[in-house]
């Protein structure tokens, strides 16, 4: 998200999920769309059903893929080459949005005399596809009137990641696709509540609503709206917090509903450093892998056990009710917090979360119309809603960009942290599949979903399985510098010869011992999607 | 049986979904006829939304460890350690040496309650979640 706070200014998708099947060309890269966000690709379904084309980046033949009319199967982690060189496409071609850039943007001279520097074979080539058709993808893309791109963590888990996103918005920016209805960059949130948790600054730098801490009048708000002084300096990201090891600075941490120890990279240095702490409090709603390890773990209450609102990838904040009562002793997380806060001295009392939402319309400015009685009687407010008689904002950037104007942030080729060598000829790629979830908290409960993929499967192409000698349903022994586990294969052609594919969600097969702890510099998201691997028949 | 209109624990498409209550237990899921997102549709995983709720391995009780193990305790008891021992971390370091993970799966309103206890009673911007996973 680091990527479009700095280009467009707010890092949200800033289209409705619904506009897009509106869309005359939809380009997505980095997102096994049909398999991570099926509401998503339904839309883009019906799209292509009105007669929109469909360009899908992706090293893998995933299902979208295969109903795309241009699929280019790049190699992992060349991203910005392969942008770089669809804008050079546009430029040469006159395809660029002269008068927007012109109004709108900054910088461009910057792109332009980048980019005229690039040598278009070479680009192709480092991507591993044929220029020609990375000319009909930019020229589709380039002489669209509404065209919509939509990128997920296949994007953002590099250690270029942030670029790559800049690239993207490089991209829609040069040819006017931003500002209007149907239009934009969308960048699809993987879990319900990420770009709520976001807003309500649960992030180290930022308090609710991107009001940096480190900014004097903002704290200056805070402090007087709670009362309190408050720390100016940022705090520590989730790796820095989980890979401290035995010398981390942490001594004692709350984990709320997370899994660090399956869903962080190099698992054996976050149990390390969560082994190593004095004290460690976890609350869920099932005993996790974390949680084993915690000296206290207190028992939390569903989502269908408590209310309170979530927000989705389209920035719409919806509630969510109350079905039944918190079972057994478990309590909702807000009276854990609230009862904690108490016994640490500061009291934080609300009578109920409708009046937690009156502070946040408060103290948030996006969230300044935000309140439950408006959220009951509706489907939900898509942010910025700035106040109760503001309507919600569908798509963003109508008129100007929320940081003025929006800047091209130029970027070039970095190779990923660790390619496939002699020793580990093959490249693992991570991510997720239709039937399960994450790391596998809820949806490994549930025993249909269970029952439909109830088991890690590496998939690896026929003639590489031949060359191993491997058949689909063979134990096979995969190995990193780091790590080493046993998975079953299955031959697909999804995948081309020399990749490798698999998830995360099984804790009998914890694929995020071999990952690397690589990340970007600047969102520190980790590069799950690249790190070489051995493999072997067992 | 009731049903009560909420919203989806998965993916973050935010579909709208009836939960299916009878006798205090919920039964079954089914999608928002008009819901600007679900349109009368679910995944997979929303059609099974259900099914992790009434799970027989939900925790059900505060546990702490007590010789190496975790033994059930009362909320009391489990809250006055985890109180003191956060307390005393937080004070010794000046907040620099406690850290807290929030949650993609929790409500916005326990977002904004446990970034304020991180920075208002533990003094510490050591909070961050799995945005980056």
């Amino acid at each position: 998200m680091a990527g479009l706070a700095t280009t467009f200014g707010s890092g949200a998708m800033t289209n409705s999920i619904n506009e897009i099947e509106n869309a005359q060309v939809i380009l997505v890269i980095g997102s096994n769309t049909s398999e991570a966000h099926p509401q998503v690709a339904r839309r883009m379904f019906t799209a292509m059903d009105r007669g929109a084309r469909l360009i899908v980046i992706d090293p893998r033949r995933t299902l979208l893929a295969r109903r795309a009319d241009i699929h280019l199967a790049i190699r992992p982690g060349t991203d910005i080459p392969l942008l770089n060189a669809m804008m050079r496409v546009i430029l040469d071609e006159n395809l660029a949005d002269d008068l927007f850039i012109e109004m709108r943007t900054e910088n461009f001279y910057g792109l332009r005399d980048m980019l005229f520097r690039l040598d278009l074979e070479e680009a192709a080539g480092i991507c591993g596809v044929d220029l020609a058709r990375i000319r009909a993808a930019a020229q589709l893309y380039g002489r669209a009137q509404k065209a919509v791109i939509c990128y997920c963590l296949g994007i953002t888990q590099h250690v270029c990641g942030t670029s790559n996103v800049q690239s993207i918005a490089n991209l829609a920016m040069m040819t006017g696709n931003v500002e209007k209805e149907d239009t934009g960059v969308d960048p699809l949130r993987g879990q319900n509540n990420v770009q709520g948790a976001c807003d309500m600054g649960a992030l180290p730098n930022v308090f609710p609503s991107y009001q940096q801490v480190d900014n004097d009048d903002y704290r200056e708000k805070f402090e007087r709206a709670w009362n309190v002084s408050l720390p100016p300096k940022p705090g520590l990201t989730l790796m820095q917090m989980t890979h401290g090891g035995k010398d981390g600075q942490l001594k004692a941490m709350f984990i709320m509903g997370e899994n660090p120890v399956l869903s962080d990279p190099v698992i054996s240095k976050v149990e390390e450093t969560l082994d190593n702490l004095e004290f460690l409090l976890v609350a869920d709603i099932f005993l996790t892998e974390t949680a084993r390890r915690a000296h206290v773990v207190l028992p939390a209450a569903s989502f269908a056990e408590k209310t309170g609102t979530f927000t989705n990838s389209e920035r719409r904040v919806q509630m969510v009710r109350q079905v039944i009562p918190p079972l057994g002793q478990s309590r909702t997380d807000a009276d854990i917090i609230m009862d904690l806060s108490a016994r640490l001295g500061y009291v934080m009392d609300y009578e109920s979360p409708a009046e937690i939402m009156e502070e946040i319309a408060m103290l948030a400015p996006i969230y300044g119309g935000m309140h439950h009685d408006r959220l009951e009687n509706s489907w939900g407010l898509q942010w910025p809603c700035w106040d109760r008689e503001h309507d919600g904002t569908p798509f963003l950037h109508k008129y100007y960009f929320t940081r003025g104007r929006g800047r091209f942030v130029p970027a070039v080729h970095e190779p990923p942290a660790e390619l496939p060598d002699d020793d580990y000829p093959f490249l693992l790629i991570t991510g997720r599949i239709y039937h399960q979830y994450h790391t596998g908290t809820m949806s490994r409960h549930s025993p249909l979903l269970s029952r439909e993929a109830g088991e890690a499967l590496l998939q690896l192409h026929p003639e590489d399985g031949r060359r191993l000698g491997l058949r689909s349903g063979d134990m096979v022994r995969m190995r990193s510098r780091r790590g080493e586990v046993q998975v079953k294969a299955q031959l697909t052609e999804t995948v081309k010869t020399g990749e490798v594919y698999t998830t995360f969600h099984f804790s009998e097969m914890p694929i995020n011992l071999l990952t690397i702890s690589a990340k970007d510099h600047f969102s520190q998201c980790p590069e799950y999607k690249v790190c070489a691997v051995h493999l072997e028949k067992v | 049986m009731h049903d009560i209109l909420t919203t989806c624990v998965y993916c973050g498409c935010g579909c709208g979904v009836y939960l299916h209550e009878q006798r205090g237990r919920v039964v079954g899921s089914s999608p928002s006829r008009n819901h600007p997102v679900s349109r009368n549709n679910l995944c997979v995983k929303g059609w099974h939304l259900h099914e992790f709720i009434h799970h027989p391995s939900r925790l059900k009780e505060p546990l702490m460890r007590k010789n190496g193990r975790l033994t059930p305790v009362s909320w009391d008891e489990a809250m006055s350690y985890a109180a003191r021992e956060l307390g005393r971390v937080a004070g010794e370091s000046n907040g620099s040496a406690v850290g807290l993970l929030s949650s993609a799966k929790c409500t916005n309103e326990e977002n904004y309650l446990l970034q304020k206890l991180a920075r208002a009673a533990l003094h510490t911007n050591n909070i961050d979640h799995c945005a980056r996973l």
